[in-house]
This record gives C-alpha cells, structure tokens and sequence, in this order.
C-alpha cells in the first residue's frame, strides 16, 4: 500500500495504491488523522482507482476518517473505486455516508 | 496420500474424504503480513474450479476477514500463534474452507455473528457478515481458552459429478 497526499486550500486528497487489510490500516489512518489534525481540512477525498482489494479493517480506516472528518464539520468522498472495491463500499452502506464519484474532476464540479 | 488414478485420497485416514477432487492445507504465524499470503493462496486454488472472477473475489475476502479475524481476535495480534487454513474442493462443486486458530476463543457466538457488532472498534464488525453473505454456508466453532474453526462452504453448480481427469 502507498498513500500520496495532496492538498489544495482545505481540500486534502488522498490517493491510495494497493490492498486496504488490516496490514496497512494502522499506517494508513496515521498518515490521513496526521494531516486531518494539524492542516485545517474541510474537505477529505479518498482516490481509490488502484486499490485492488478491500475488506473490513479497510472500510474501517474509512468510516472512522468520516467521523472524524464530521466532527470537524467536514465533507469527505470516495473518488475511482473500482467495480469490485464499490460492491463492498455498497455491501458495508458506507456509501450512504460518504459520497462515490468516478474522478476527482466529478467532485470538483460538483 | 493421493492417488491420481483412483481420484481420492489412498491414505487410510482419510478414507472418509473420497468424495474429494483436490485439496491444500497450510498453516502459518499470526503476522498481518500473512493474511494477504492466506486469501491469495486460497484464490489460487478456488481458481481451478469454474468460478468467474467475481467469485475468486469474493473466495478472498471471506478468507481475509476469518484470517484476520483469528489475529486479531483470536491472538490478539500476538505474531507468533499459529492459524490453519484447509481448502478442499469436492466432486459435487462445494469448496469448503476452514480457518482454524487456537486463540481465546469466542464467549457468545451468537453476539459475534451479529451484523455490526465489533469487539475492536476501528472495524466495522462486518466480517462474519461478508462471510455469511458471500458463502452458501457458514460454520462457527469455538470454544473459550482453545479457539475458534470457521467453515466456509461455497457450491459451484456447474462442477457438480465431474469426473477427475
């Protein structure tokens, strides 16, 4: 797993490579709570194109970077899942929390 | 041992498992790193059978969240116990997984099994729900103090009386 953050104004973007298991949850959620905690985000965009494989502890990491991203009265969305990481996204109901676009252009324009 | 010929295991012991068309058993150490190693081997093996690639998908995220499961519930992610995994495909299309550690073990099993229900709270408490969701039928054993066997069955229909080449 590799994580590439970029930040635009209060807009971090997150863009995940890899398996999400619990291997690299606990790095995972370190490196995102880091940049939530100190850089003043309003907006989380998690890009998972090339995630290949999600399972629990994955989705875990996701829905607690949403609490944690509401409790500072934040947005966050999920850009470029793909067919196999969104049936799970849609398994867990987590997409009726956070928002799934295609691209990050699609979050932007809307 | 496995005799090609015959299609069944020639050993006497396992005189009981004729009906079986192939199987792997391996076991390793409670590390994170394995359970990648674990749902891979398990969607290597499951791929032999007629399955679309959906289904080897979702063959290893079951495996993922048992495997997990046994670390860190189990084990409490102590790395050095050890976790079984058994995978046997049989005549008749069923692949049956078994994912067996000898950790603490499971108190209630029936508050386990609920959806959302988590001991550890940086997960979802969604695994046995994948697994029961994605398996045709899902085995919980445990016992507090000895551990805990998970046996996942999945039927492929299209594999069923095939005869072993």
């Amino acid at each position: 797993m590799n994580a590439d953050f970029k930040q635009v104004g209060d807009t971090l973007v997150v863009r995940i490579t890899g398996e999400l298991d619990m291997l690299v949850t606990d790095q995972l959620r370190q490196a995102i709570d880091q940049r939530l905690d100190t850089a003043g985000i309003r907006t989380l965009v998690l890009n998972l194109e090339k995630v290949t494989f999600i399972d629990s502890s994955g989705l875990g990491v996701i829905i607690g970077r949403y609490k944690k991203v509401r409790a500072q009265q934040g947005r966050m969305y999920i850009v470029g899942a793909s067919p196999s990481v969104e049936k799970i996204l849609h398994f867990s109901g987590i997409n009726k929390l956070v928002p799934l676009y295609r691209s990050e252009k699609d979050v932007v324009s809307n | 041992m496995w005799s090609a010929t015959k299609g069944r295991w020639t050993s006497p012991g396992l005189e009981l498992r004729m009906n079986v068309k192939n199987y792997v058993r391996f076991e390793f150490c409670s590390l994170p790193e394995n359970v990648s190693f674990a749902r891979s081997c398990v969607g290597a093996f499951a791929s032999q059978m007629d399955c679309t690639l959906e289904d080897i998908e979702e063959i290893k995220l079951v495996v993922s969240e048992a495997v997990s499961n046994s670390i860190i519930h189990g084990y409490a992610n102590d790395p050095g116990q050890k976790i079984e995994v058994e995978v046997t495909i049989y005549d008749n299309g069923n692949l049956e997984i078994i994912v067996k550690d000898y950790g603490k073990g499971i108190e209630d099993i029936d508050q386990a099994l609920q959806p959302t229900y988590s001991s550890d709270s940086t997960r979802m408490g969604l695994g046995f729900t994948f697994m029961r969701s994605f398996m045709d039928e899902m085995e919980v054993i445990s016992e507090p103090g000895k551990g805990t066997s998970v046996r996942l069955l999945r039927h492929f229909p299209s594999q069923g009386n095939q005869a072993m080449a």
